[in-house]
């Protein structure tokens, strides 16, 4: 199983590899952490012409946590945002959550984030905690770089926002504050297998213990990760009690519209979209010392 | 193209397609064939090998062309003037392998992990260990395996167990 015959160019920096991906238009792809990409390759799911190798491009591989902003680039590797030692606070949890839980240990020390948010599996797992913390991707497009919200980026199953000659540059997550929380649930048969079902959520508390701000979300859920503002609407403005997360859960549960396939039947997916969700507003609340 | 890569410290400059994967480069164009090809779809570990240094990478998904001017490591490189490597010393006293087909991936993805965290818990070498399946062993002396190498578990447990 090898892939069909490209021309492979190595950028060196972010206008090399821009200027590579202009010039070749449709036919380029860029080769990231290439944990998708190649298998896609070799199965002949994908066959770009031209691979534009930007590991090379040390602007690329930075990873940022100031005032602002989690900021990624699109050659962090997934095991650097694991091992990252702020990743540990609260505020962090639902990235800290899946960057553990991402494919395997040995595919997260290739593997990015920003790949995979290109990449746009339905069953991804970086897609749904990017919606559910309302996560912004730079976007570098002849016109210089634009913010894309999450939303918008994610266009539809194995497409996102990312057009002909442009490249993901980077991913963007807000500093919550620290009254945040969240949690990722993901039922996988083993280690390294596309979720059977997924769960992205995080929250934010008013200081009367209400719920200022909540993002939930699914993968595995359909054509690709969704966000579930019924139960987000469910949340906002209410106390975490179990009345609250069992109308987020319900919601998520008629939300989901996942395929069946080995992993499980479209009632089973459904039932665990809301069962996933219920666990990880627990989680979270949990994690924020509230018992719900 | 031509690529260069320097694996267990020789240099193998050679003339490949781009879409040569590494663990072909490897055991094809380099003549090692310590890395696997098992599932060949990055899901069983068996072919992988440490880049530059801490890197463990299934090597069935990279290609030869991203390993141009780097380091690779693959299992003929650990051993060192005869003397076998504390991980390959581990899983020889502790016996963490049967057939043996998956070892030389256990062994790179062991000794990256070991780069990372030289005192792994027994959940931290489990859960680093996920990525690379055996068919054989059930794990537990691979994992015993792991301990001896990194001083937590001495070498004469050994005939004991």
């Amino acid at each position: 199983m090898f892939p069909a015959a490209f021309n492979y160019l190595r950028a060196h920096n972010p206008d090399e590899a821009f200027a590579f991906l202009q010039q070749h238009g449709a036919e380029a792809r860029v080769l990231a952490g290439g944990q998708s990409l190649i298998p896609a390759m070799r199965f002949r799911l994908a066959r770009p012409g031209v691979l534009v190798d930007i590991n090379a491009v040390r602007e690329f591989a930075y990873l940022r946590n100031d005032a602002q902003a989690l900021a990624i680039g699109p050659i962090a590797r997934d095991s650097e945002i694991e091992r990252a030692p702020w990743i540990r606070e609260r505020r962090w949890s639902l990235i800290y959550d899946v960057s553990r839980v991402v494919a395997d240990p040995v595919v997260r020390q290739m593997g990015t984030i920003v790949g995979s948010l290109c990449h746009n599996d339905p069953s991804g797992d970086w897609a749904a905690a990017a919606l559910a913390s309302r996560a912004e991707v730079d976007v570098r497009g002849t016109g210089g770089t634009r913010k894309v919200k999450i939303d918008d980026f994610l266009v539809d199953s194995f497409t996102a926002a990312v057009g002909e000659g442009e490249m993901a540059t980077g991913v963007r997550f807000r500093v919550a504050d620290e009254a945040t929380a969240g949690s990722y649930q993901k039922l996988e048969r083993k280690v390294g297998d596309f979720a059977t079902a997924a769960a992205a959520v995080q929250v934010s508390l008013n200081s009367d213990g209400t719920i200022r701000e909540a993002g939930i979300a699914l993968s595995a859920a359909g054509p690709c990760a969704v966000r579930v503002e019924e139960a987000e609407r469910a949340l906002v403005g209410r106390k975490p009690t179990g009345d609250a997360i069992r109308a987020a859960a319900d919601a998520a549960e008629r939300k989901s519209a996942p395929q069946a396939d080995l992993r499980g039947s479209v009632e089973y997916k459904k039932h665990l979209a809301g069962v996933l969700v219920a666990r990880g507003l627990r989680q979270a609340f949990a994690r924020l010392g509230v018992q719900s | 193209m031509k690529v260069s890569v320097k694996v267990n410290g020789v240099t193998y400059e050679r003339d490949v397609e781009p879409r040569t994967l590494l663990a072909y480069f490897l055991r094809e164009d380099c003549g090692l064939t310590g890395a696997h090809v098992g599932c060949d779809t990055s899901s069983c570990g068996c072919c992988v090998v440490v880049v530059d240094g801490a890197r463990a990478v299934k090597s069935c998904t990279m290609f030869a062309a991203q390993a141009d001017g780097h380091e690779v490591l693959t299992v003929e490189g650990l051993a060192q003037a005869g003397t076998l490597h504390p991980l390959q010393q581990g899983f020889w006293d502790q016996h963490g392998l049967q057939c043996g087909f998956c070892t030389p991936g256990m062994l790179l993805t062991s000794y990256a992990l070991l780069q990372q965290n030289a005192t792994p818990s027994e959940t931290d070498i489990r859960e680093g260990l996920a990525g690379n399946l055996c068919r054989c062993t059930g794990y537990q002396n691979i994992v015993k395996a792991v301990q001896q190498a990194s001083g937590q578990l001495p070498a004469a447990v050994a005939a004991a167990s």
